[in-house]
């Protein structure tokens, strides 16, 4: 029992999706509390035991004072960090506030805001402590959570490819619904790992999972205009669920008449 | 849980759990006692807030269901569900036929998978004396595996529904992106079939645990339509007199901010009353909508037509598990794949109002858009937000009939008082910690 690896699941600001990926790995979940000794997994069990730990999940990204003090305890008790999911890989949606003023939307949701304690940006994990490995997607892949775990713990790389959505839309013989149909989709310039469900429903892919490994966001950008997409909402579909991610945030710049960062 | 502490000085105690488990989301909880009286409780929610509200202005109203899935990835369906329906009634358009069917069957999926969920692996554990249902799993492995089996078919209903079980992508305002094939549903039908039993499995499982005697007199919330077991629509109704249109919804009901939450309080007005949503309420309010089969079920489980022992709603929970496989497979007889996968709608100024039926309570959503689209404004009211001063009342009567135990003791059952509400503090904002303050 005690020489199995230790694994622990930490969350931050985020909605739960990415840990419960774990919790619905229904077939999978028993045969894996055999192999690893799930030591500190709060939204599944009241028993915590104490760290160091083999390998750390961690959901969310980081908006608090707290949380940023927080995340470097974590680091220290974890020899492989893992970030699960767009929050904690690139901010997640909640990153939306790094475009506007936080004291505003305070104002639009609290009464009472001064009870309110939050840092002005949402961040990534990867801005604050040394991460070992991105596990991409709003929400994660289960089969690729699996992989991961397995991996880390056997010392190999995970086999988690870094191309793009076409590649999966090609696999399953999805015919490309931008060519085909005239629907805009950001798959030519997302990560693959969902396994391209939203063009297999008849929908542009809206990029859940960030950007691929080398993606040529302006020449799609183009071709988004080509097909009468407006200004504002090309910006909007970088600007979404993973706008914190280097790619996505150049390009949503170059939408908004706002000067390049040059990230 | 990890955090927990006592001091004694005087004739004073203090117990705190500074992270509560299993739940969904970060909460504590502090309880304040002296000279054997309970002083004070607090649910306490500290999950950072995420600001969704204000996010959405500026977003074309097309984007809500997406965004707001966001919120919890234990409920994302109904985040869609009352996001997709405010906009349509923003726009004036109702979605009836087929498609309405099958938001339905969407639903019944959700319900399934997050009741499975809570009764097996966050619920059951307290009642069985075990930390997790991986370790209860050791002793009962039947159980658990009972548990995960029926959880695993309603998330396959949301995976051919909605593409996938977390922040499925297939619901849009209209209604969907693709709907299935009479030959897929045929063979979710064989596994609904199995579900059935599981499901009837489980209301006998239920009713076999111990419960504590703890009955209130609730002022149940729940949505009541004219003619079936709520989930997307229906007027908001109470078992206290309460019987309005959605549209009302604000006028009497309102969300406070108290300083010991990032969550906000909601409250009944006249009086900042507190309010019970979920499946109990549900269940109070609609009992006469359940098939005999259902009803009978639930009266071999020892349960009336109201249920009045919070301890007792994961016999609810069950019931409602039985009632959404059979809706289900009453939709799949039923269905023939209409041509139509999605019904137009043509943004306009408006303001427009939903609630629905999330596993765990009222969902209330409201946006006002502009003739393009564009969100203005936007007011969500999640259930765990609804249920917060509930749960503190509910702790405070029922830890003042047990200060004679153990702290630990009494931290234990708190604990399990708190589970009965299935708490998303994600939705809420954030979870719990418990604090015991004894003098």
């Amino acid at each position: 029992m005690n020489d199995k690896p230790k694994l622990a699941v930490w969350k931050f600001a985020s909605c739960d999706g990415c840990q419960l990926s774990l919790l619905d790995c229904e077939d999978e979940l028993l045969a894996l509390a055999n192999h690893i000794n799930i030591a500190n997994f709060p939204e599944a069990s009241r028993a915590v035991l104490d760290g160091p730990y083999e390998l750390s999940l961690v959901e969310g990204s980081i908006t608090t004072q707290e949380d940023r003090e927080r995340i470097q305890t974590v680091r220290r008790q974890s020899k492989y960090l893992i970030t699960i999911g767009a929050c904690a890989t690139a901010g997640g949606i909640q990153a939306l506030r790094n475009f506007t003023q936080v004291q505003d939307l305070m104002d639009i949701v609290y009464a009472s805001p001064q009870y309110i304690s939050t840092l002005e940006t949402s961040s990534p994990i990867s801005a604050h402590v040394n991460v070992d490995f991105e596990l991409r997607g709003c929400p994660i892949n289960k089969q690729q959570l699996l992989e991961v775990i397995n991996a880390l713990l056997n010392e190999r790389k995970p086999n988690i490819s870094p191309h793009s959505v076409c590649i999966e839309c090609k696999k399953r013989g999805t015919a490309c619904i931008m060519v085909s149909q005239g629907t805009p989709c950001m798959g030519p310039v997302t990560q693959a790992g969902c396994g391209a469900i939203c063009p297999s429903y008849n929908r542009g892919c809206y990029a859940c999972y960030g950007a691929m490994e080398s993606p040529n966001t302006q020449s799609l950008a183009s071709w988004m205009r080509g097909l009468g997409v407006a200004e504002a909402d090309i910006l909007q579909v970088f600007r979404s669920y993973n706008a914190e991610d280097p790619a996505f945030k150049r390009q949503a710049h170059r939408h908004n008449g706002e000067p390049n960062e040059g990230t | 849980m990890k955090g927990h502490s006592a001091d004694k000085n005087n004739n004073s105690r203090t117990i705190k759990v500074d992270y509560l488990a299993r739940v969904e989301g970060e909460g504590a909880l502090f309880l304040k006692i002296r000279d054997n009286l309970l002083e004070e409780v607090k649910l306490k929610i500290f999950e950072p807030p995420r600001f969704f509200e204000g996010l959405l202005r500026g977003r074309q109203f097309t984007q809500a269901a997406d965004i707001t899935s966001r919120i919890c990835g234990i409920c994302p369906v109904a985040y869609q569900m009352s996001a997709i329906h405010a906009m349509e009634n923003a726009c004036g358009v109702q979605v009836e036929g087929t498609l309405r069917e099958l938001r339905r069957l969407f639903y019944c999926g959700e319900w399934i998978s997050s009741h499975a969920l809570h009764i097996y692996m966050l619920h059951a554990p307290d009642f069985l004396g075990y930390d997790s249902a991986i370790a209860m799993a050791k002793d009962f492995p039947d159980i658990v595996e009972r548990g995960l089996e029926l959880k695993k078919i309603g998330n396959d209903i949301m995976k051919l529904m909605g593409g996938r079980e977390i922040h499925p992508i297939n619901a849009r305002v209209g209604g969907f992106y693709k709907v299935p094939s009479s030959q897929e549903l045929a063979t979710l039908r064989q596994k609904l079939t199995h579900a059935h039993d599981l499901a009837l499995k489980t209301v006998k499982w239920t009713a076999t645990l111990k419960f504590p005697e703890f009955s209130q007199d609730y002022t149940f919330v729940a949505l009541r339509p004219p003619d079936e077991y709520p989930m997307n629509e229906g007027r908001v109704t109470s078992n206290k007199g309460l019987d309005i249109d959605v549209s009302e919804f604000e006028n009497h009901f309102e969300e406070q901010h108290i300083a010991h939450s990032n969550a906000l309080h909601s409250v009944m007005q006249p009086g900042n009353r507190s309010y019970h949503v979920g499946p109990m309420a549900r269940y109070a309010l609609n009992y006469d909508r359940l098939p005999d089969d259902i009803k009978q079920a639930a009266q071999a489980a020892g349960l009336g037509p109201v249920c009045n022992n919070p301890f007792k709603s994961i016999i609810v929970r069950a019931i409602e598990v039985v009632y959404a496989v059979t809706e289900a497979l009453r939709i799949i007889d039923d269905y023939s794949q209409p041509k139509q996968v999605a019904v137009n709608v043509k943004p306009r100024a408006a303001t427009g109002f939903s609630t629905t039926e999330a596993p765990r309570g009222l969902l209330y959503h409201r946006y006002s858009i502009d003739n393009q689209g564009l969100i203005k404004d936007a007011n969500i009211i999640p259930p765990t937000s609804q249920n917060q001063k509930m749960i503190e009342d509910d702790l405070s009567r029922f830890v003042q009939s047990c200060l004679k135990l153990p702290d630990n003791e009494i931290q234990y059952l708190s604990e399990q008082a708190i589970r009965n509400y299935d708490p998303c503090i994600s939705c809420a904002t954030h979870f719990l910690k418990l604090n015991i303050d004894r003098q």
